[in-house]
């Protein structure tokens, strides 16, 4: 077990692409770190440089104290579970656990304890005989997971591991992954662009746009103050509404759109104002509204997902679009208009042309 | 499988029947006259043949000039797979690595594979000419007198260089394909589970070559039993004395030079017997075989 220090890690390949810019991440001891983003955002070549798999174009990546740029993969102490497993389909479930194993002079005895016990953790000790061939998806995924754990290595890297099982065996995978760290504590860093994943892995989500980091922090900071509208629109799902507004002689209005009762002191004459569908409230008729925003929504389509319900709808008759969460028993009409409301501390406000999230919106008072 | 259906139910084999009639006359007819002559003793000047029942396969049998030149076949297959199989790994492997200039990198080493085997055998008689030849004067100056067509030894050493090179290039492209679709995912497990580069070549690309390699030994068993007749050829120039040859180019030796039609027959027929055994082998190992993914 170490920490694992990523010191402005640069990753450029030939034709002067750059697909790392520049990221540093200090990850714990026994943290579960995710790194997540849509494709193309560096994020697995990132993983892949810690893994020895990629050289490092400039920077530094420190496994516990050690340098280790020039380190050879094998010598890293690391362990990395593949995507599409990676197995080696001329072994025994058996031999594709112990192989790491031998090739590090470990006695026999060890290696067969080791193994049964690895085997016995992810119940596929009925399968040490059987090829890889022989083995359903989940199961090999369970073997690529025993492959990393018999190792006992400083590390666990995880390159989307769940993202060729079907949803239901993805659903438990991901919390006997999660256990299985939880009872090991070994340190790992997972990528993943399932933003769900992300969420209920990590003990701290990394997310990563174009080859830099946008925001390091808990899952649920994460959620609840989004840096960016880049994360904003990344995690959740349905994702944040964002809105442009525009101060004019009359009062804040939406760039598209009409009918949004919102009003802040701020020098700025433009912000994205980002809600979330669950805290856009669906007002009765003749309810007060509390500081905050409100604004007249009409209804374009309502998706029942059973519990709830996601309402899509217009600011005003062609505006803006947004989404609204609502509980699933509820009927609405298409073209029905809705009177909506959100709380103040609700509000996420972002730099028009940065994108950047800005001061909190408490410290600007209603005008 | 699809099954097409036909209107017609002989149009089917009135389309097959162009290929058919090729197998029968090219193929068939050939093999069944051999296996008929072989039975008979030819009259050396074409009047007339006798029934003499196995008598020629007693002869080809006890032959001691037979068993030699089977016995030098066995060496000259060994010695042609062996290498040309080794040297077209070890040149796959390192082309696998190339990664600038790659493409042209491989096809400059598959060039030699355009060659027809009779330019080949040429190409290295000259190289080895007794008068001429840069490799016969290479060998001078190390202190070796090689003489191709006097001393048996040097004969065969030649007769297996040029079989091995011009082999290498086809083994080379099945090696190399075979290389690529060992999954790159794996050889990265590897690299984590595996210090060693040579190490980890022989535990998981070599045993996932298997199954290219195996499809190869058997091309290279048969390449090196029949279609070397070529090299032979003229690397003993139709005049063999006694310099080493295959079976194969004795089959022709015996009846064409020595007029011996009955005998020759019956040395073409046991060949056909080796090439049907080696035959069943192949397809039994092959449904052995494990198929990866």
């Amino acid at each position: 077990m170490a920490s694992i220090t990523l010191n402005t890690v640069r990753k450029i390949y030939a034709g002067n692409v750059e697909a790392v810019k520049g990221i540093s991440i200090d990850i714990e001891d026994g943290e579960f770190i995710v790194l997540v983003g849509p494709s193309g955002c560096g994020k697995s070549t990132l993983l892949r440089m810690v893994a020895g798999l990629e050289d490092i174009s400039s920077g530094e990546i420190l496994i516990g104290d050690r340098l280790v740029n020039k380190v050879e993969p094998a010598d890293r102490d690391i362990a990395m579970v593949f995507q599409n497993y990676a197995l080696y389909p001329h072994m025994s479930v058996y031999n594709n656990l112990a192989y790491g194993l031998k090739n590090r002079g470990i006695a026999k005895s060890e290696i067969d304890q080791r193994v049964r016990k690895a085997a016995e953790i992810l119940e596929i000790g009925e399968y040490l005989d059987r090829k890889p061939r022989q083995l359903s998806g989940g199961q090999r995924q369970r073997v690529a997971m025993g492959r990393a754990i018999v190792r006992e290595p400083s590390a666990f890297l995880f390159d989307e591991p769940l993202s060729n099982l079907d949803a239901k065996l993805r659903v438990q995978m991901r919390m006997e992954i999660k256990k299985l760290q939880r009872d090991l504590k070994t340190t790992s860093i997972y990528v993943t662009h399932d933003q769900l994943e992300a969420m209920t892995l990590a003990d701290r989500l990394v997310v990563l746009n174009k080859g830099q980091v946008e925001q390091i922090g808990s899952p649920m900071e994460v959620y609840e103050k989004p840096a960016s509208t880049f994360v904003a629109s990344f995690i959740g799902s349905p994702a944040m509404n964002l809105i442009p507004m525009k101060k004019t002689a009359l009062g804040w209005e939406p760039e598209q759109g009409d009918g949004v009762n919102f009003d802040i002191r701020s020098d700025a004459s433009e912000f994205i104002v980002g809600l979330r569908p669950e805290d856009l409230e669906i007002l009765g008729d003749g309810a007060p509204l509390g500081a905050g925003l409100a604004a007249k929504v009409v209804v374009t389509g309502v998706e029942p997902v059973g519990a709830e319900s996601y309402i899509h709808g217009t600011l005003g008759e062609g505006g803006q679009e947004v989404i609204l969460r609502a509980a699933g028993k509820q009927h609405y009409d298409i073209g029905q208009v809705l009177s909506i409301a959100a709380k103040q501390e609700k509000i996420h406000l972002f730099n028009r042309q940065t994108g950047k999230r800005e001061e909190e919106i408490s410290a600007l008072q209603p005008a | 499988m699809k099954r097409v259906q036909y209107s017609n139910p002989i149009l089917p084999y009135a389309l097959l029947l162009p290929q058919l009639a090729i197998v029968a006359v090219f193929f068939l007819w050939p093999a069944v006259e051999a296996v008929r002559a072989s039975f008979y003793l030819e009259d050396p000047f074409g009047f007339g043949s006798t029934f003499v029942g196995l008598e020629n396969f007693k002869d080809t049998l006890t032959n001691s000039q037979y068993a030699r030149t089977a016995r030098f076949t066995l060496i000259f297959t060994v010695l042609v797979a062996f290498f040309s199989l080794s040297i077209a790994l070890l040149l796959a492997v390192k082309a696998d690595k190339v990664i600038r200039g790659a493409g042209s990198y491989r096809t400059l080493l598959m060039w030699v594979y355009a060659i027809a085997p009779p330019v080949a055998g040429l190409l290295g008689v000259m190289l080895f000419d007794q008068h001429i030849g840069p490799l016969t004067e290479l060998a001078r100056s190390l202190g070796w007198n090689l003489q191709v067509g006097v001393t048996p030894f040097d004969t065969a050493f030649v007769m297996v260089i040029t079989a091995v090179w011009k082999q290498i290039p086809v083994n080379f492209i099945f090696f190399l394909s075979g290389l690529q679709s060992v999954p790159k995912s794996v050889q990265e497990a590897a690299a984590i589970d595996c210090r060693s580069g040579t190490r980890r070549f022989w535990t998981v690309t070599f045993p996932l070559l298997a199954p290219t390699g195996f499809f190869l030994l058997i091309i290279n068993i048969t390449y090196a039993l029949f279609d070397t007749f070529g090299i032979v050829d003229l690397v003993v120039k139709g005049e063999p004395g006694n310099n080493p040859i295959t079976l194969v180019y004795k089959v022709f030796v015996d009846g064409f030079r020595g007029n011996d039609l009955g005998g020759s027959s019956a040395q073409s027929v046991i060949l056909m017997v080796l090439v049907f055994l080696l035959t069943v082998f192949q397809f039994r190992m092959i449904e052995r075989r494990v198929h990866y993914n």
